[in-house]
């Protein structure tokens, strides 16, 4: 991988150009087509926001949300009501002052999702983000389950310079995260951060064995400061909310990763999980060396998704 | 449940529709509406859709639907047809060279779409065959992806080719080849990296990797949760690599799978395969007329027909005896115990429920009511009745029924519930072949499952 170190918003707007184009390229002819705001204009802006990955009930919300507010403001005008439909979205999308409160305590991170979402790849950069924070961070590779897991997360803590705790592959992790606890105790470790295996969200047994994790990290440390993350594909349609869902009955989610999200036609689905579970996204992926795991900010989201241009470029 | 899936979806949508008795234009555009929201719902992408909706539309609104008897099958019937139209009506192979000439397969996708899993499924299917596959690690990038592929290949008891992570992929295909070759392997399969279709210089490694070995098929694994985005992926790879098929993976979700319609009708390249579940062997055939069929609310029955014939060993007498007596509500714990025994073959009862037509998302309440502990208590039960007491549960009178208590180890009321609850499930037996009937049964005749 030849990538050039870039900003943030190098980076984002770079990943998110196709989307952009596209819910763009859809919003502009609607706005330009359309001399007036009738049921026309609406479907196609449900179109639009739908092909964006947003879902049909997000969209149908925030359309709902809109109409209420032309009507109230009496807005005439396509591009007023443009403005008021990104205004609607970055609101929705507004993370918590205390999103990332975890980050400077001793806590514990639960990071789980379905297969192949990128739960390793993220523990990975979120280790070495923290590291370079000067925090004292220890990986759990509960992940006994793939073959050749414990490997994978091994290269990444190396990377990251940070220890790690494994098991054998087809022992229970549950275990792993039991030692790691103890281990993050007796190490004064300021962050643990467990990776489990990939399992999807409507196999009763694996989701059970997430719950028995998150007891013992209950049990075992029950004065850290918990965050649990659900690790989501940013190219996954409506089963994403389903998954958010399923996960969230395991452990109290406080937060997402939205991966791959330098790939084309993303970000619909966080609008569509805000909306319907307020869940926030905490972190988005943006490529796969070790920085690209990025702190999500609703505004620069929203900007970029709708192409508008900042003067806070280079302002990483 | 969370999610009412697509198929219940479009069952309330006709339900209305056929409680209405004749279709009016009006009638078709009010149903096509809730089937476009679903299908949006589903994931199926927005302009498949749209073309979807269009041409049912055009054939619906017309003399068939006006003038049929039943409006609502009439509606159903026109909407499994373009399905089936948009989706291909063959189930086609992986195309491989004649005779004992040497296939060439590469596996191509986006990160995470489980490439290196499926390759490693693939090369226990051709194993079967009596083929002799090669493995290729050509995923030099992600950390430990060698390994991945060698555990798995391991597991599948095949051979992997691997040069490290120091060197391209396309001269570790090309050395693959040679080494395949001298060592007989008649099938290669080249498991790549995973990667952007908009990465414009790994998608030339792809190509450079066609260019210089005789690739004679391109698969593509596609995450079947995939959303709108799947058509770009699949135009993208099609159009800088060309593929040949595509493999879904993940379909053991609860994901509509609308990623399914949507490859297929921008790329007119089969889906070959399905991933169904995490163990190796998990790699269904896919067959385009039963996802539409499964889509429109007639379970997959076909699918659970084919399970079962692959798993059970009954004779055909005793199987059509015991649809007999089960249609007759004369089904016994003999019957029960032979029925556990078949579910547990078959992968558990839950599997068995997602198939089934009509159940839908009443499946999955179903499938919470089960507890796979209580069951084998259950079997407890049964196993501690004499086998007179089997056939005829009427002799269990109570000092019988304490007795088969203390055998089975349970209190005397775990006894009793178990008996009534078979009483009850003896009548609703006898309402199975009308639920199994209909629309479902139209491909042949359906032969129940337990």
């Amino acid at each position: 991988m030849s990538e050039e170190k870039k900003g943030f918003f190098a980076r984002l707007k770079e990943g998110l150009t196709k989307t952009r184009n596209n819910i763009v390229k859809g919003i502009d002819s609607i706005f330009s087509g359309f001399s007036s705001i009738d049921d026309d204009f609406y479907e196609e802006l449900e179109e639009t926001l739908i092909m964006g990955d947003l879902g049909v009930n997000a969209t149908a919300a925030i359309l709902e949300r809109l109409k209420k507010q032309v009507k109230e403001q009496g807005i005439r005008e396509p591009e007023a009501c443009r403005q008021l439909l990104i205004d609607s979205i970055r609101e929705q999308m507004d993370v918590g002052e205390t999103a990332y409160d975890f980050e400077t305590k001793q806590s514990v991170v639960l990071v789980i999702g379905v297969n192949g979402v990128g739960k390793t790849t993220s523990v990975g950069k979120l280790a070495g983000k923290l590291k370079a924070q000067g925090r004292r961070v220890l990986i759990a590779a509960a992940d006994t389950f793939r073959a050749a897991a414990g490997e994978q997360l091994e290269e990444w803590a190396n990377r990251a310079g940070v220890d790690m705790i494994g098991g054998r592959e087809g022992s229970d992790p549950a275990s792993v995260i039991y030692d790691a606890v103890h281990a993050a105790k007796a190490r004064h470790i300021d962050v643990l951060l467990c990776d489990t295996a990939g399992r999807l969200h409507n196999k009763k047994n694996l989701m059970e064995e997430l719950k028995k994790m998150n007891r013992i990290i209950d049990r075992e440390f029950p004065d850290a400061h918990r965050e649990n993350l659900v690790v989501l594909d940013g190219t996954t349609g409506q089963n994403a909310l389903a998954q958010a869902r399923e996960f969230s009955q395991v452990a109290d989610l406080t937060g997402i990763i939205l991966t791959k999200m330098d790939g084309t036609a993303k970000g619909g689905i966080a609008v569509a999980i805000q909306s319907e579970l307020h869940i926030p996204v905490k972190y988005i992926g943006v490529g796969e060396t070790i920085e690209d795991l990025q702190k999500f900010d609703a505004n620069q989201f929203v900007n970029a998704l709708f192409d508008i241009r900042t003067t806070e470029e280079g302002n990483d | 449940m969370a999610f009412e899936s697509l198929t219940d979806k479009l069952q309330n949508v006709f339900k209305s529709l056929r409680s209405k008795g004749r279709l009016t234009q009006e009638d078709v555009k009010i149903a096509l509406k809730e089937v476009k929201m679903a299908l949006l719902e589903a994931d199926v992408n927005f302009k498949v859709v749209k073309q979807f909706v269009k041409s049912v539309e055009e054939r619906a609104v017309g003399q068939d639907v006006m003038n049929g008897l039943n409006p609502g099958q009439m509606v159903v019937k026109i909407v499994n047809e373009e399905m089936t139209a948009l989706m291909g009506s063959e189930t086609v192979e992986i195309a491989l060279q004649p005779g004992k000439a040497m296939t060439v397969l590469m596996m191509c996708g986006l990160q995470g779409a489980g490439k290196t899993t499926t390759t490693a499924k693939l090369a226990g299917k051709f194993k079967q065959k009596g083929k002799k596959p090669l493995l290729v690690a050509c995923d030099v990038y992600r950390p430990a992806a060698i390994e991945q592929l060698q555990i798995n290949a391991e597991k599948q008891q095949v051979d992997v080719f691997s040069m490290g992570t120091g060197h391209k992929p396309v001269n570790i295909a090309k050395a693959a080849i040679e080494h395949a070759q001298k060592n007989g392997h008649n099938i290669v399969i080249l498991d790549t990296a995973g990667r952007l279709h908009i990465d414009a210089d790994m998608m030339a490694e792809l190509q450079e990797i066609k260019q210089n070995v005789t690739v004679h098929q391109t698969l593509l694994v596609v995450d079947a949760m995939t959303g709108q985005d799947a058509v770009n992926v699949a135009k993208e790879f099609d159009e800088k690599v060309g593929i040949d098929g595509v493999i879904l993976s993940k379909m053991d979700g609860d994901t509509r799978g609308g990623a399914a319609l949507s490859i297929k009708a921008v790329t007119g390249k089969p889906i070959l395969y399905v991933g169904m579940g995490e163990k190796l062997s998990d790699l269904e055939q896919f067959y385009p007329d039963r996802m539409a069929g499964r889509i429109l609310g007639m379970g997959d029955v076909l699918s659970l027909i084919d399970k079962v014939q692959s798993s059970i060993d009954l004779d055909e007498d005793k199987e059509k005896e015991m649809a007999a007596r089960m249609k007759k509500g004369k089904f016994d714990f003999e019957d029960y115990l032979e029925s556990m025994k078949q579910m547990r073959k078959m992968g558990g009862l839950s599997s068995i429920l997602g198939m089934m037509p009509g159940l839908g998302a009443k499946s999955a309440e179903l499938e919470s009511l089960i507890d796979e502990k209580q069951l084998a208590r259950m079997e407890a039960v049964v196993l501690s009745m004499t086998p007179e007491e089997r056939r005829n549960p009427k002799l269990l009178n109570p000092s019988r029924k304490h007795r088969i208590a203390r055998g089975a180890g349970v209190d005397i009321s775990v006894v009793n519930r178990f008996i009534k609850q078979f009483e009850q499930s003896q009548k609703m037996m006898k309402q199975f072949p009308s639920l199994m009937g209909g629309k479902g049964a139209r491909k042949g005749k359906f032969r129940l499952p337990f």
